[in-house]
């Protein structure tokens, strides 16, 4: 046999060669390859002395601390058509408009038309809780993104923001036909950062990154939508108050 | 472990967060390790972690078990490091290109003319070491890493980055002569 070559002596070392048997032989007669053997071996086990920083016997529950809210909106954004949490906005949106086309279409009279407008609200309520919280998942995504990163992938994010805008117009529309200005203003700032988000490309320069952060924040739009959310959260606990205290 | 691991995935995959913590408790620490020796940058190490999990839970349904889940995880953790590097390489790059005064840690410990009389094993030869480690280019480094600190075969690496057993092959030779070149001097022996 020839001697054997860097490239074999690193199989050896790593157990992956596959002349192990005919190394072995020539290596038991060959000194100038056990001595260049001997020097790999020297150096990679060298390498083993690179120093880790330790970490404390609870790591993995800090890390889990720092993940478990992310993963929460993760875990929400885990749609498949199986799902009913997909669908659902959308069809309480469905319901919105009928609602709102029964508004302009039926006319009852009196305590029918007071409950309609009740369960109406009711459901404009839900509706736009659900919508706020699920924008806000976004908001916060990209907010907390760590710029200077490089290129991030915010394809999650472009996905929801499309499906969110359809959805915010018709809550936008509704707020405002019923002039509730205050949700619809909201929902018209959120609606500009949904469209910007919705048409980033799916990796997103830092440049990128920082702009559509910078648009959030020169909004106070994160803060904006969380207030609202808790206001119309409080709503839906307390449907039986007056019609005025209704209005965010 | 694994089979036990087994039940936590199956239990994650159906929402039990719960399971999924056992999980990251299970195995943050390796994670860790791992991403420091890629990266050799504890904030990265850091970051790779929390991403490694936020990926792995988000592509929980594409796990299949023919591989163990901590060599999923390792594919995870390899690939994003392995963007990371190449994206903090592109930077530094961009930021030797801008001056040339920029403090660089194989500027203060020349790799290449140790010096015997500077040599003290311990501290130094670890600086050396990582020094060494920087001078790999990304892939060289990811395939080095997997094969050598987390005994991952050469087959393996190359489906975990998709590059295939040749190139990986490939790759770790080229580390492997690198790091000779740098630490032999080092450690005593002079080709």
């Amino acid at each position: 046999m020839n001697h054997v070559s860097e490239e074999q002596l690193v199989l050896l070392y790593y157990g992956e060669a596959p002349d192990r048997a005919a190394i072995d032989q020539h290596l038991a007669d060959c000194e100038d390859c056990r001595a260049e053997y001997r020097a790999l071996q020297l150096v990679l086990n060298t390498v083993d002395s690179a120093p880790v920083p330790a970490r404390s016997a609870d790591y993995g529950a800090e890390v889990w601390q720092r993940i478990e809210k992310r993963l929460g909106a993760r875990k929400r954004r885990r749609w498949s058509l199986s799902h009913w949490w997909i669908w659902a906005p959308a069809m309480t949106a469905l319901l919105v408009v009928a609602f709102l086309a029964g508004r302009f279409t039926h006319k009852p009279a009196g305590a029918d038309m007071a409950k309609n407008q009740q369960i109406r609200e009711r459901i404009l309520l839900v509706a736009v809780g659900d919508h706020l919280e699920r924008s806000q998942m976004v908001l916060a995504e990209l907010s907390n993104a760590p710029s200077g990163k490089g290129k991030l992938d915010i394809t999650d994010e472009r996905q929801m923001a499309n499906e969110l805008l359809e959805d915010n117009r018709l809550y936008r529309q509704t707020a405002h036909s019923t002039g509730d200005t205050a949700v619809s203003n909201v929902l018209d700032d959120l609606e500009r950062v949904l469209i910007e988000i919705a048409h980033s490309p799916t990796e997103v320069s830092n440049d990128q990154l920082e702009e559509l952060q910078r648009q959030i924040e020169s909004r106070g739009l994160l803060f904006k939508v969380r207030v609202l959310g808790s206001r119309v959260r409080e709503q839906e606990i307390a449907p039986s108050a007056g019609k005025d205290d209704k209005k965010l | 472990m694994e089979a036990e691991a087994g039940g936590a995935i199956e239990r994650a995959r159906s929402g039990d967060s719960d399971a999924f913590r056992l999980l990251v408790e299970q195995h943050s620490h390796a994670i860790f390790r791992l991403a420091f020796r890629m990266t050799g940058n504890e904030q990265d190490a850091e970051d790779v972690v929390q991403e490694t999990f936020l990926r792995a839970y988000r592509q929980l349904d594409k796990y299949e078990a023919r591989s163990s889940f901590s060599t999923w995880l390792f594919r995870i953790a390899s690939n994003y490091s392995l963007d990371l590097i190449r994206m903090r390489k592109r930077h530094e790059d961009r930021r030797e290109r801008g001056t040339s005064e920029e403090h660089d840690i194989l500027q203060v410990i020349p790799v290449d003319t140790p010096g015997p009389d500077r040599i003290v094993y311990g501290t130094e030869v670890q600086q050396k070491v990582s020094a060494a480690l920087n001078q790999l280019s990304a892939q060289e480094r990811t395939a080095f890493v997997l094969r050598h600190f987390e005994g991952l075969s050469i087959e393996e690496i190359g489906e975990a980055l998709g590059t295939g057993a040749n190139a990986t092959k490939h790759s770790i030779f080229r580390a492997v002569q690198k790091l000779r070149k740098s630490l032999e001097p080092v450690v005593g022996h002079a080709r």
